[in-house]
């Protein structure tokens, strides 16, 4: 049995099951109920890790969410690799696998030590801005290094196999933590029927009193704990979450609850199971019971292994029955930490001596120390620790009255474990999520929850409240009175308190940073933050530069900005600085506690939230056909719609220009279902279109279609689109596939809050309808075998639209055309989508119905010279700017949306960039989209830019290159050449021209 | 001013470092300053400093509610490039990258600028198009910028996830590899002290109440502590409070004050040398010199001066970092903070003469703000000195929103910073 | 995040359901023609933006879809009051 320092009785753990663990290699053994860090001490494992600067050995010194030395690798396999676990929270398993997460060659024998030691003194606070700037080129080159040296653990470099999810709750009461004071609320509020959710972040509820041999009703603590939650296990409207760190409270009493579900058995989840959860909360009142944190004291190396929280050394030992030491020094301000000296001593192990750093402590605790024998040194501290990779002893020496400076001789004891307590500080970060500011109190020499707006109560030692009667009391209060609040009437009636031990305790010393012989500055360090190598000479090297403010401290020393957050450093800091700088620690001020309390997974917050469920994806009703024809697809907005149709060994070009040429040669057919789609009905809707197009609505006749402009008030195209007049108050409207929903809102932002005398209604009927769309001179022919509807040219005319049936389903067909042919566009109820599609197919076939995507319609219409809001604007184009002055209707009586935008001064310069079409001199020559225009190639950079090309293709139809782009002053350059620069240093000609490329008389639509 | 330098280091540590000088002195002010400059901020600090350096004018004093570089440079994700899209920002960006590139030196204070490249994925056809047209700009603008496919990537950045299994898969980025990060609370430092030095008074924990302004005209402003302070001319630089400032001075401006969140991981062995932003998927990252994962979150649509934003902003920032990078699962994230962004509706600044003669406004960076910083105290220097704008800064004007010559950088800035 | 009443559906709902569109009460001009630049500037940009209590306009945007008015304290983010279009607030800032 190679755990020397495990008790053989008491503890939580149950000493019958066995676990095996690996840390660094070698095989430990541990038992259930066991955290890694109680494991690790029970076998006599000292370092765990090396400091961030210095690659000072470091030992664990807390037993709880504070540690910050005891940061870990864990992982059995690649996939499952958790960087930074805190070994005092991480619940034991068999097989689990863990290693310190530095020190070359290993954190027991760290070379970087040497250089610690060597290279440590050239490394004050700020040392990074004070060097590595010369020569200027080398500062990279340094950073490798740096680089080298940083971080904790690491990622996994294999893909996390594990699940993760979140769920939302509604309750009346959310009650922090389980120690004396969450469970007294939470009994409180359980009987009066409110609902509540009770959330710790350890593995068992009970906090503290998991930890103490103080007594409940005469009886260890533990039986009333279980009594509890048995009770509170029973009652449906509860709900217990062990495991669960409440890690954020944000606004509107929302909280955020992460709950470790597998990590305690394994380090990969169970199958079925996720590994963790979090729980969003909404809390009609919150209960914030979180406790406090002991503060260790500063002084000369007290980062040496064997340092440790003077309740931590009690945890470990009545908690996991182990003594982390054999000989033990404590060091205290106040008489709580008594306590621990008293427990190592009733373990059957050595105090060497408590030194405690007032002049005559007085209180039952002293009492029950000096009854045992225990060695009292009173007046004093220890002011220096010797050992490297333990202690092997300290020096202590007799302080003054003010605790500032030393009095007498220096003495020296030996001893391997030195527990020191400065006072505790509350718990109260969650309180300061919701901006908060904290508030210090003298008389428990610690900062307490200040002012807030959200319905919070806090009870126990978050308030500074440490005697269990009182905790208990202040629970119970607490979650009567949130109770109250949430409507649950007067819920302490009929609790009765167990009778809690009464101790008396004398008052405690405000003292922080023990001084020593020599000035701080030249004294052994003394470790403020041991995660990020602050000691008390770094904070006055930072306050003697200037850094006097609280966060330029923090910042410029790197203070509170490790994995712990500060837990055990920031109030000694605080206290050094206020020192320092002749102010009290009020005056300091305080720091903010932000989100999260602890750290957690990136993978649990994603939740289910990624691949596929990132964003859902939207489909068409013929989407399956498309992918069993092979489509590529191109996301648009959360739309996946068909790019292009490839057939076997097609390159895109060879493919794009087989479906370009079928589609003016014959028919083509475009899956055009996700265009947005309004309905818009009410006796104003035709009104209503004229005051957010450009152009004129008042006489579009029923059976009739339109293309439409829409502008923002800038007077700048935000999205366009054919809307067609069903009936006399009814109208189709279609927007951008990208814009539908942007298009919706504006249009109800305009009816709710501008018009409401106008009575219109706006319904998205997007996905009520598949949209297909025939084009090219054969889709008379081919839609004339598959629906009733007249056909004939001269009665559905181009920019009609007719109702009938295609393919034996009720259909709205639209003779609209955005490829410049012969075109209708199919809408059939969704359902129907894939029965027509097919059924076109069918009877197409003798046409060569070829299907095509976005990039044969993108070419088709620029060819056209139809633009694309989104690609040929950019929020800064207005209609005169496109061209498309034809679209705009000054006549309208009402000030259109965009019309007075559109009559600014800089909107009616006339060198505005304007779009027009691009030839390329060489015609097989494509120009890039994006590139710019210039008119000297040859000049100088940076160049005059002219304007960017917006859409560019090669047309298969016309044997050349088309393209769009926008040039400065084009409108009046027609003829004119320009260049387009290339990366590759060649020059691309072009000539300004009208965009209309093919057909300018629009000959092929009308036949 | 004491030089730092390596060998400077060795010295002090041989007197156990007892011998730092101050780096910037507490001076009471004085009754009436050439020029007043409210917010010791980034661009307040580095204003000072170039109107001293550059202009001669030294009779300068720097009010700051709180402690010097406590806004925005304190809680930014630390991003510096300069690839904007129109020749207006291009300008008065990479104006500031060749501040950003000798400013160490000019310092003497390590900024800890690194130039190891800023990605821009892109995930759709026209994200594709977006990039490619600023790249083509920047190239003919002077500013470095060039496209990579995602082959490419793949190689430059392995833990980018560059498959197709992606919900938005990468097709291509832009990078501009003279960008990168610097060391945000340093920059404030170097500036301080370098404006101190120079004799410009640094007055911490002076707040600005009112304006004093007679015919139209500023001459002074009212702090709570100090009373009155009489001044030639008045620089207002103070992100995240600029409309009430405005309010003081008797006008609205065309901003608004929103939460910006941003997080960091805990710190792990760094795996990312570069900075990645999405602005499809909405998440960015960095990893910075001490392995904290940098990741910036988008903005909340509501006008907050409170330093919180909403929990959902930080899920979606997550989820799209795992979505990006699947290796970050199992990594914690650490901290999550945020700071108050003056935006402007063309999503670029305002360095611009006001209504008030005399009085100057620096502000409406929205995202850009950080990355800007020594080019804006450069040019706002030169406003304040010679009452009136720099050419570079004069299209940035606040009465542009009254003709209409906005300068549009949604499409290049998006969220992403 | 924010927990906002619907006075449309009688319902407090959590905020990812609304979208914020800014300031509200800022009336459309009624002869837009007859703006200045810097008058329909200042309608279209300029902003109150201010530090306490603003009067901003929501959209239930994936609950009713209707708009509604909401006082919040830009600081503490509390809501202090929910009202419909068309009415007016009865919680102000005082004059400062």
């Amino acid at each position: 049995m190679s755990q020397k320092n495990r008790l053989a009785s008491g503890g939580r753990i149950d000493r019958s099951k066995v676990l095996t663990f690996s840390y660094n290699g070698r095989q430990y053994k541990g038992h259930l109920g066991d955290t890694i860090a109680s494991a690790l001490l029970a076998n006599g494992v000292d370092i765990v890790g090396r400091s961030f600067k210095y690659s000072r050995p470091r030992g664990i010194v807390a037993a709880g969410a504070e540690e910050p030395n005891a940061v870990l690798q864990m992982g059995a396999t690649e996939a499952t690799q958790v960087p930074n676990v805190r070994a005092t929270q991480q619940s034991l398993f068999d097989g689990l696998v863990c290693g310190a997460t530095n020190g070359w060659p290993s954190a027991e024998s760290d070379m970087m030590g040497i250089f610690g030691k060597i290279g440590g003194n050239m490394m004050p606070p700020g040392f990074y801005y004070k060097t590595f700037m010369y020569p200027k080129s080398m500062w990279e080159t340094y950073e490798k290094f740096i680089r080298k040296a940083a971080g904790l653990g690491r990622a996994a470099k294999e893909l996390d196999p594990d699940l993760y999810d979140s769920v939302n709750h509604h309750c009346d009461l959310m009650i922090v933590g389980s120690g004396p004071a969450g469970l007294a609320a939470a009994l409180v509020a359980a009987r009066s029927g409110a609902r509540v959710i009770l959330a710790d972040e350890q593995s068992e509820f009970g906090g503290s009193l998991l930890d103490t041999r103080e007594t409940l009703n005469g009886r260890p603590a533990a039986e009333w704990v279980a009594t509890v939650v048995e009770e509170l296990k029973s009652n449906p409207e509860v709900l217990l979450l062990p495991r669960s760190t409440v890690n954020g409270y944000h606004d509107h009493n929302f909280l955020t609850i992460h709950e470790n579900r597998t990590d305690h058995i394994a380090d990969k989840a169970p199958a079925g199971q996720t590994r963790h959860r979090m729980h969003r909360v909404r809390a009609e009142q919150v209960v914030l019971a979180t406790g406090a944190h002991e503060r260790p004291l500063v002084f000369g190396n007290n980062d040496v292994p064997g340092c440790m929280v003077a309740s931590a050394v009690s945890t470990y030992i009545n908690r996991y029955g182990v003594v982390p030491g054999n000989e033990l020094v404590l060091m205290t301000t106040n008489d709580h930490a008594y306590q621990t000296a008293l427990d190592w001593h009733d373990a059957g192990r050595k105090v060497v001596a408590i030194v405690d750093t007032r002049q005559n402590p007085k209180g039952d605790r002293i009492e029950a120390a000096k009854s045992r024998g225990l060695n009292i040194i009173a007046g004093s501290a220890v002011i220096e620790v010797q050992g490297s990779k333990r202690v092997r002893g300290v020096s202590i020496a007799p302080l003054n009255a003010s605790g500032d400076g030393l009095s007498g001789s220096v003495e020296r004891l030996s001893c391997d474990t030195v527990a020191s307590s400065g006072g505790w500080s509350p718990v109260i970060h969650l309180s300061c999520h919701t901006g908060s500011r904290p508030e210090w109190r003298d008389d428990i020499i610690g900062f307490v929850p200040g002012k807030t707006v959200q319905k919070q109560h806090c009870a126990g030692g978050i308030n500074g409240t440490y005697s269990l009667k009182a905790v208990l009391e202040e629970g119970a209060r607490a979650g009567a009175k949130a109770c109250e609040a949430a409507g649950f009437g007067d819920a302490a009636k009929g609790i009765s308190l167990p009778l809690a031990e009464e101790v008396r305790e004398g008052k405690a010393m405000a003292l922080f940073h023990i001084p020593h012989t020599k000035p701080t500055s030249r004294a052994p360090k003394q470790f403020v933050d041991y995660q990020n190598d602050v000691t008390a000479a770094g904070i006055e090297v930072a306050t003697r530069e200037g850094f006097e403010a609280i966060e330029h401290v923090k910042r410029y020393t790197a203070m509170g900005f490790g994995t712990d957050q500060g837990k055990l450093g920031n109030i000694n800091g605080m206290a050094i600085t206020a020192k320092v700088v002749g102010k009290t620690i009020p005056e300091v001020g305080t720091t903010v506690f932000r989100p999260n309390y602890t750290p957690i997974a990136f993978g649990a917050i994603a939740g289910r939230n990624c691949k596929e469920l990132f964003e859902p994806e939207r489909y068409s009703a013929m989407h399956k056909w498309h992918v069993s024809n092979g489509a590529l697809f191109e996301d648009v907005g959360q739309w996946k719609r068909p790019w292009y149709f490839p057939q076997a060994g097609e390159s895109m070009q060879q493919a794009l220009d087989r479906e370009c040429k079928a589609t003016r040669d014959s028919v083509g057919i475009l899956d055009a279902s996700t265009l947005g789609k309004i309905d818009i009905q009410g006796k104003d809707a035709r009104e209503f279109l004229g005051r957010v197009y450009t152009n004129a609505w008042a006489k579009l006749a029923v059976g009739k279609c339109r293309y439409g402009l829409m502008c923002g008030e800038d007077g700048m195209v935000f999205d366009d689109g054919v809307t067609s007049c069903l009936a006399e108050n009814h109208f189709l409207m279609t927007t951008t596939s990208g814009g539908a929903a942007a298009v919706l809102e504006w249009l109800e932002i305009y009816h709710q809050t501008e018009w409401p005398e106008l009575e219109v209604y706006f319904s998205s009927v997007t996905d009520h309808w598949a949209t297909m769309t025939i084009s090219g001179p054969n889709s008379r022919k081919l839609l004339a075998e598959l629906t009733d509807i007249d056909l004939d040219r001269d009665t559905f005319k181009f920019m009609d639209w007719r109702q009938g049936n295609v393919a034996g389903v009720p259909a709205r067909v639209f003779r609209i055309s955005f490829t410049g042919e012969l075109s209708y566009e199919i809408n059939v109820q969704a359902n129907y989508g894939m029965h027509v599609w097919e059924k076109l197919f069918e009877h197409g076939a003798k046409y060569n119905l070829t299907p095509y995507g976005t990039e044969t319609m993108h070419v088709l219409r620029a060819e056209k010279g139809f633009i694309i809001a989104g690609q040929d604007t950019d929020g800064s184009v207005t209609p005169i700017d496109l061209g498309m002055s034809w679209c705009v209707s000054n006549a309208k009586p009402f000030s259109y949306i965009g019309k007075r935008g559109m009559a600014r001064a800089d909107c009616i310069r006339t060198d505005r960039k304007q779009l027009v079409g691009l030839k390329t001199r060489d015609p097989k020559v494509v120009i890039p989209e994006g590139a710019q225009a210039v008119d000297n190639p040859k000049q100088p950079i940076p160049m005059t830019l002219l304007g960017h090309v917006t859409s560019s293709y090669y047309s298969a139809n016309l044997g050349h290159s088309v393209a769009l782009g926008m040039i400065r002053n084009g409108h009046n350059r027609m003829g004119e050449t320009v260049y387009y620069p290339q990366a590759d240093g060649s020059v691309i000609e072009a000539e300004i021209c009208n965009p209309v490329f093919l057909d300018p008389k629009g000959e092929r639509q009308n036949v | 001013m004491q030089h730092y330098s390596g060998f400077g280091l060795l010295k002090h540590a041989l007197h156990y470092h007892e011998d730092w000088q101050r780096v910037w002195r507490n001076p009471t002010p004085k009754k009436k300053y050439d020029v007043i400059i409210i917010g010791a901020g980034g661009h307040g600090l580095a204003t000072a400093y170039y109107l001293a350096k550059e202009h001669g004018i030294t009779n300068v004093a720097v009010l700051e509610k709180g402690h010097l570089g406590g806004g925005n440079i304190a809680r930014n994700t630390t991003i510096v490039r300069s690839n904007y899209l129109w020749d207006e920002s291009a300008a008065l960006y990479e104006h500031s990258m060749k501040l950003w590139e000798g400013l160490s030196q000019d310092l003497n204070y390590n900024v800890m600028f690194s130039q190891r490249g800023v990605y821009h994925t892109c995930h759709t056809l026209g994200d594709m198009r977006s990039n490619e047209r600023l790249v083509a700009a920047n190239r003919l603008q002077g500013i470095d910028n060039e496209m990579v496919d995602a082959e490419q990537l793949q190689k430059e950045i392995p833990s980018l996830d560059c498959s197709k299994g992606a919900r938005y898969p990468i097709m291509g980025a832009s990078v501009q590899r003279r960008a990168g990060n610097a060391r945000h609370d340093a920059v404030a430092w170097g500036y301080a002290r370098a404006a101190d030095a120079l004799g410009v008074d640094l007055i911490q924990n002076c707040e600005v109440i009112d304006m004093e302004i007679s015919e139209g005209k500023i001459t002074g402003v009212k702090t709570k502590q100090y009373g009155v302070l009489k001044a030639d001319r008045v620089g207002c630089v103070v992100a995240g409070n600029s409309g009430v400032l405005a309010k003081m001075a008797g006008f609205e401006l065309p901003v608004e004050s929103h939460p910006l969140q941003a997080l960091v991981s805990e710190p792990i062995k760094p795996f990312l040398d570069t900075v990645v932003m999405s602005n499809h998927v909405h998440g960015y990252m960095s990893q910075s010199d001490k392995g904290d994962l940098v990741i910036g979150a988008g903005i909340d649509g509501w006008v907050g001066y409170g330093q919180r934003g909403s929990y959902g902003i930080i899920e979606h920032t997550i989820q799209a970092i795992v979505e990006m990078f699947p290796c970050t699962s199992r990594v914690r994230m650490n901290r999550q903070w945020g700071g108050i962004v003056d935006a402007c509706p063309d999503a670029s600044p305002i360095i611009s003469d006001t209504p008030v003669k005399n009085l100057f406004f620096n502000c409406g960076w929205g995202t850009g703000g950080f990355k800007g910083t020594p080019g804006s105290g450069n040019l706002f220097a030169h406003t304040l000195a010679h009452g009136k704008p720099h050419p570079i800064a004069e299209p940035f004007s606040m009465y542009r929103f009254h003709t209409g010559a906005l300068i549009d950088e949604h499409g290049a800035a998006g969220v992403a910073h | 995040m924010l927990l906002i009443y619907c006075p449309h559906c009688g319902e407090h709902r959590d905020e990812e359901e609304f979208h914020s569109k800014g300031q509200a009460h800022i009336a459309r001009p009624l002869d837009p023609d007859n703006c200045t630049d810097k008058e329909w500037g200042e309608y279209l940009f300029f902003r109150k933006n201010p530090r306490g209590l603003h009067h901003e306009l929501w959209i239930h945007a994936t609950g009713c879809r209707k708009f509604f008015n909401v006082t919040r304290d830009t600081v503490s983010y509390e809501i202090k009051e929910v009202y419909k279009i068309g009415e007016r607030p009865s919680v102000v800032a005082t004059a400062s």
